[in-house]
């Protein structure tokens, strides 16, 4: 079993495997709001917390949580990254893109988002404008499919 | 050794189910934490059966179902393979004196999943078997020719497998497939991989089955019925088929473990009733042989004796088992959840028309059965 400083030889494999995910009645509902542009969160009984996307349960309580609430389209950057790479499913064409998580108004928890709206190749721009703490709004795609991507992309306001 | 008692179980239907895999999981979670009448904080550490290729394409199994599993914040982790093996960890984790009480969970949407062909040559070594389309129903219908062949059971003999647990899975409200059905009609079904039959192998099924363990002190608090552990055996066997006799598994030796550490002597005589993992009816005739139930080579006349039927003196899934529901991940679980409700003679409309005092319940996974796990449950 002497190892040799070479390149082995190998066998290519790709294993491709279908599967069909049930969103269930509460993930339905939130993404029938998407399509209606509103981002919808559900509120605990126990501990009042206000979670999005909207959950079945507190996962803190563990109680049913079944008061449905319409939530700010306005918030705070948490964090923010700017990618500049491809990957499986991010080829060249898609970059850069500036994910960001958002902390909504009234809500606890943080919301996953792309900021645009801008020239965000130009990365002094970004650097300039995004920040911990800057203000955004969801800016709507002209035709929605109950899909997460209806938020088009979150707009650096004030 | 400290004692185990099964406090509580839930199970989900078999059936396809609407729910998200996250909702279909809280449910038999929150289910099992109202009748022990524990909130989830004051369960000391979970244990979940979940496998990352059978998750519903998450990759993931660690994802939203862990907040549903109710483990979110709390010691606990996760077993990629058998719920049932998650069920020893957690008796285990209470053996170590550590916790009082834990809560196991196993889960898996199969009507989410690929096909389980499709799945299981997944887990084919590229080198040797994917390249032969080699899949756990190519893998047993060649265990089952050498079986017909090296001990003369006949085809009929493993099509009375079906008759018998798709007719107890009638009387099972959380079974996935209930039919009556004849052993001509088994035999007519389609010849999907000779000598299997299609009827002859499981479907792919829902299932999510939580379970709640306590210590013996603990146990006494939260139910006045607790199911002990008795024993425990596992082996694995080598993976390549080629290096294995397919029809001297390592279940034999995960029974033996298991006998021994619960004082049975005479398994066809001190064991009330088993549930064990048939994902091929055949198998069922050949697990019984090698769990002691009969002589080798003797499956077929035991079938034919009627001794495993569920009036039978030793009652062989008398839920209808993996031919009538077939949640891959999580249905060793199942069979120890079955098991301990014939125990406290709380299994409905399949209760065995006797007093249940020590139930076996096993399962198993991989290529002809790799892998066997054996628990015995008393009362």
């Amino acid at each position: 079993m002497a190892e040799k400083n070479e390149k082995p030889r190998t066998i290519h494999t790709v294993l491709r495997v279908p599967f069909e995910m049930a969103l269930g009645p509460t993930w339905t509902r939130f993404f029938e709001g998407l399509r209606e542009k509103k981002i919808l969160g559900t509120k605990c009984k126990e501990c009042g917390r206000i979670l999005v996307p909207a959950r079945p349960f507190c996962p803190r309580c563990f109680e049913p949580m079944e008061e449905w609430v319409e939530v700010a389209q306005e918030g705070t950057i948490i964090t923010w990254s700017y990618v500049n790479y491809t990957y499986f499913g991010v080829t060249a064409d898609m970059i850069p893109i500036v994910p960001t998580r958002i902390k909504l108004d009234g809500v606890d928890g943080g919301w996953g988002g792309r900021i645009g709206g801008f020239d965000i190749k130009d990365f002094d721009l970004v650097n300039k404008k995004v920040k911990v703490g800057a203000r955004v709004k969801a800016v709507w795609s002209g035709e929605r499919h109950g899909h997460l991507r209806d938020i088009e992309y979150w707009e650096i306001i004030e | 050794m400290q004692k185990v008692g099964i406090v509580e179980v839930a199970m989900t239907p078999g059936t396809e189910s609407s729910l998200s895999l996250m909702e279909f999981t809280y449910k038999p979670v929150k289910e099992v934490l109202d009748k022990a009448g524990l909130r989830r904080d004051q369960v000391g550490t979970y244990v979940l059966a979940s496998t990352d290729i059978m998750h519903s394409g998450m990759s993931c199994a660690n994802a939203f179902d862990w907040d549903a599993a109710g483990a979110f914040m709390k010691p606990a982790s996760r077993e990629e393979g058998d719920g049932i093996t998650a069920f020893i960890y957690g008796c285990m984790r209470i053996m170590s004196g550590r916790h009082d009480t834990a809560l196991v969970v196993g889960l898996i949407k199969g009507s989410e999943n690929a096909e389980n062909d499709t799945i299981t040559s997944c887990f084919a070594d590229p080198f040797y078997s994917r390249p032969l389309g080699i899949q756990e129903t190519t893998a047993a219908a060649m265990q089952m020719r050498l079986y017909l062949e090296r001990y003369g059971i006949t085809e009929e003999q493993c099509a009375k497998v079906v008759v018998k647990n798709l007719g107890n899975a009638l009387f099972n409200p959380y079974a996935h497939i209930k039919k009556r059905v004849s052993v001509e009609d088994v035999l007519k079904s389609e010849r999907i991989c000779d000598p299997l039959k299609a009827m002859e192998c499981a479907p792919k099924s829902d299932g999510v089955c939580a379970m709640l363990l306590a210590s013996e002190e603990k146990a006494r608090k939260l139910t006045n019925n607790p199911v002990w552990l008795k024993g425990w055996g596992s082996s694995m066997d080598t993976f390549y088929l080629g290096d294995r006799d397919l029809l001297d598994t390592q279940l034999k030796t995960a029974a033996v473990g298991a006998y021994k550490m619960a004082g049975i002597s005479d398994p066809r005589k001190e064991i009330d009733v088993a549930e064990i993992c048939e994902p091929y009816a055949f198998q069922e005739l050949l697990w019984c042989e090698e769990l002691g139930f009969c002589a080798q080579g003797q499956g077929g006349k035991l079938i034919d004796s009627g001794v495993t039927q569920i009036a039978g003196d030793l009652p062989v899934n008398p839920s209808g088992g993996v031919l009538a529901t077939n949640p891959y991940v999580s249905r060793g679980l199942y069979r120890v959840a079955e098991a301990a409700l014939q125990i406290r003679g709380e299994a409905g409309q399949h209760q065995l028309d006797k007093k249940v005092n020590t139930a076996l319940a096993c399962a198993g996974y991989g290529f002809a059965g790799q892998w066997h796990g054996v628990a015995i449950l008393g009362n």
